[in-house]
């Protein structure tokens, strides 16, 4: 169930360039969110209108936390960037359907996160490490964030841009270095990553979910703005479109086309 | 219904009863489903759907939103599911709620629009919203908005085939609104509902081009609201037909000036994107008000202020 709570920031911290690392006390929405969801940030600036959609990178449903490693690009998360623990923030979540973990059980996955769509694999690679072999492999221009996160549960290949950590180039060509193949994939990033997975994986016959990126208004399913497009007529749209924030954000990648 | 209190916030549309004059605005609320787990819709005056058509649409390609200062840009394109699915899913989902159903119709051609309005003239829906304003869609939508002589066509051939009351949507885009709302009365409406989105447009000066992929989009949001107040009591002055004032309400104080200026009821559009439950808050926010000027009756108001 989907909804609208006032969320108290614990702690915030830049961790890399741009990139900073909220913990927000919302216990309901803890309560029941699951890897590869995200919520709905309203930022307290009201010509701000629409909230901004970030993943969940961490959650913790003892303490009735979540934790939301986010990039700042635009103003929006520029003022959430500035906010201080004790501040309060309307969050409405958890939205989207998360990745099917139950497909990666037993088997060698492969979570493949590439720049800000690194962060939701993290939760998703804690909520496998005991059921599945987990192998994060994550790309960045340089500076490789939250990896110290990923090594306490998974094996990690890292890719950069600049060759600083791991192998040199994107993380197509880290999977390919290190040369064994995945058995499933979980994967976020840019729509080229994206692109390149989904190529990989059809040829290979891997199973393969992505967590898509678009635009949002609404963030239920109600306003149509997020759509993705799909190979087969939707049962929602009865179009070639879905809604990324309600029918995903995770599609198996032979649904979708990017 | 409460039988020993008459309800102070009932207005009439065309001969329908609403509980409230709170209803949801077109393409913002989808047919219900998704705001349902946030807002108990039978408290709602009414819903109105998503733009329907006699065949699915695919709609524009994305970005297809952006946000502006105090408002956002859409350019949805009228993406829908048709009208054989609508008729099959979206209005029995409606039919277990106790509230006005109206039905946004959209087409290219007067042909498709009345397609549509034939095809809803046995379903179990209040009113229809012809919606001839959308400035996200090359043919039809606001082509037939912009033209006095083409909003009086278009409405008599709607009117002749309609079994429901015919709500006329107009565009705000036009140089002069009086006229086109007596264009609507001249073509037989039963009341208009106003204002669809404002055309705008926003560029993104890093990458120098145009943020949605539509280029241009329908603006709405807090920022347009005081235009749409101004259109609506220039509408009310021009015409006698009932009035669905719409654009940028967002809370019971922005409602009420819509509603002095001649609204009997107003839509709640972007607000819900903000705020799920804004259409409930908006509806106590009414009841406070009466309660604050004791007043018994909330159509003493509409268009209490010439």
């Amino acid at each position: 169930m989907k909804i609208k709570e006032t969320a108290v920031i614990v702690s915030q911290k830049q961790i890399s360039e741009g990139i900073y690392d909220l913990v927000l006390k919302t216990p309901t929405i803890a309560s029941q969110a699951v890897p590869g969801q995200f919520v709905n940030v309203f930022t307290p600036d009201k010509s701000k209108l629409l909230p901004r959609p970030i993943s969940l990178c961490g959650i913790d449903a003892e303490e009735g936390t979540l934790r939301l490693v986010y990039r700042a690009g635009g103003e929006g998360t520029k003022i959430l960037a500035g906010m201080q623990p004790g501040e309060t923030l309307e969050l409405l979540g958890p939205l989207g359907n998360g990745f099917p973990l139950e497909e990666a059980a037993g088997k060698r996955v492969y979570l493949i996160g590439g720049g800000i769509g690194v962060p939701p694999l993290l939760q998703t690679a804690k909520a496998l490490k005991d059921k599945a072999e987990v192998i994060s492999v994550m790309g960045y221009r340089s500076d490789c964030f939250l990896r110290e996160d990923f090594e306490a549960v998974s094996e990690m290949l890292i890719a950069t841009e600049d060759g600083s950590t791991g192998t040199k180039g994107n993380v197509m060509d880290a999977i390919a270095a290190d040369g064994r193949v995945p058995e499933v994939i979980f994967a976020c990033g840019p729509a080229p990553m994206l692109r390149a997975l989904k190529a990989y994986a059809l040829e290979r016959n891997i199973p393969c979910w992505l967590s898509m990126e678009e635009r949002m208004a609404c963030g239920i399913g109600a306003c149509l703005a997020c759509v993705c497009k799909t190979t087969e007529v939707d049962a929602h749209s009865q179009v070639h479109n879905t809604r990324v924030c309600k029918d995903g954000p995770v599609f198996p990648a032979q649904e979708i086309e990017i | 219904m409460n039988n020993e209190k008459k309800n102070r916030l009932a207005v009439r549309i065309a001969g329908v009863e609403l509980k409230n004059p709170v209803m949801t605005a077109s393409g913002t609320f989808g047919s219900g489903a998704e705001y349902s787990e946030f807002v108990d819709l039978n408290k709602l005056g009414g819903i109105t759907t998503k733009g329907v058509a006699n065949v699915p649409w695919q709609g524009n390609p994305v970005p297809r939103v952006a946000e502006v200062y105090g408002g956002m840009l859409n350019a949805i394109g009228l993406q829908n599911p048709g009208i054989d699915v609508f008729c099959k899913r979206d209005i029995p989902f409606l039919q277990q709620f106790d509230t006005v159903k109206m039905i946004n119709v959209c087409g290219h051609t007067t042909e498709e629009y009345v397609a549509v309005v034939e095809r809803l003239a046995e379903e179990p829906v209040d009113l229809l919203e012809i919606n001839i304003s959308c400035p996200n869609v090359k043919e039809g939508g606001i082509a037939f908005g912009t033209d006095p002589k083409a909003v009086e066509a278009i409405t008599r051939a709607v009117k002749e085939k309609a079994k429901q009351p015919v709500i006329m949507k107009l565009s705000p885009n036009v140089a002069d609104i009086g006229e086109m709302a007596r264009a609507a009365e001249a073509g037989g409406a039963d009341g208009i509902s106003l204002i669809n989105t404002l055309t705008g447009m926003k560029i993104d000066i890093n990458r120098r081009s145009f943020v949605l992929a539509n280029k241009t989009g329908g603006m709405s949001g807090p920022a347009v609201k005081p235009i749409a107040v101004r259109m609506v009591w220039q509408a009310a002055q021009a015409v006698k037909l009932p009035i669905i004032g719409m654009g940028g309400i967002a809370t019971a104080e922005d409602a009420l000036e819509f509603i002095l200026a001649g609204a009997t009821a107003v839509s709640v559009g972007t607000a819900n994107f903000i705020n799920p439950t804004a259409t409930l808050e908006i509806v106590r926010g009414l009841e406070e008000y009466l309660d604050k000027y004791s007043i018994s009756d909330i159509n003493e108001l509409i268009g209490a202020v010439r």
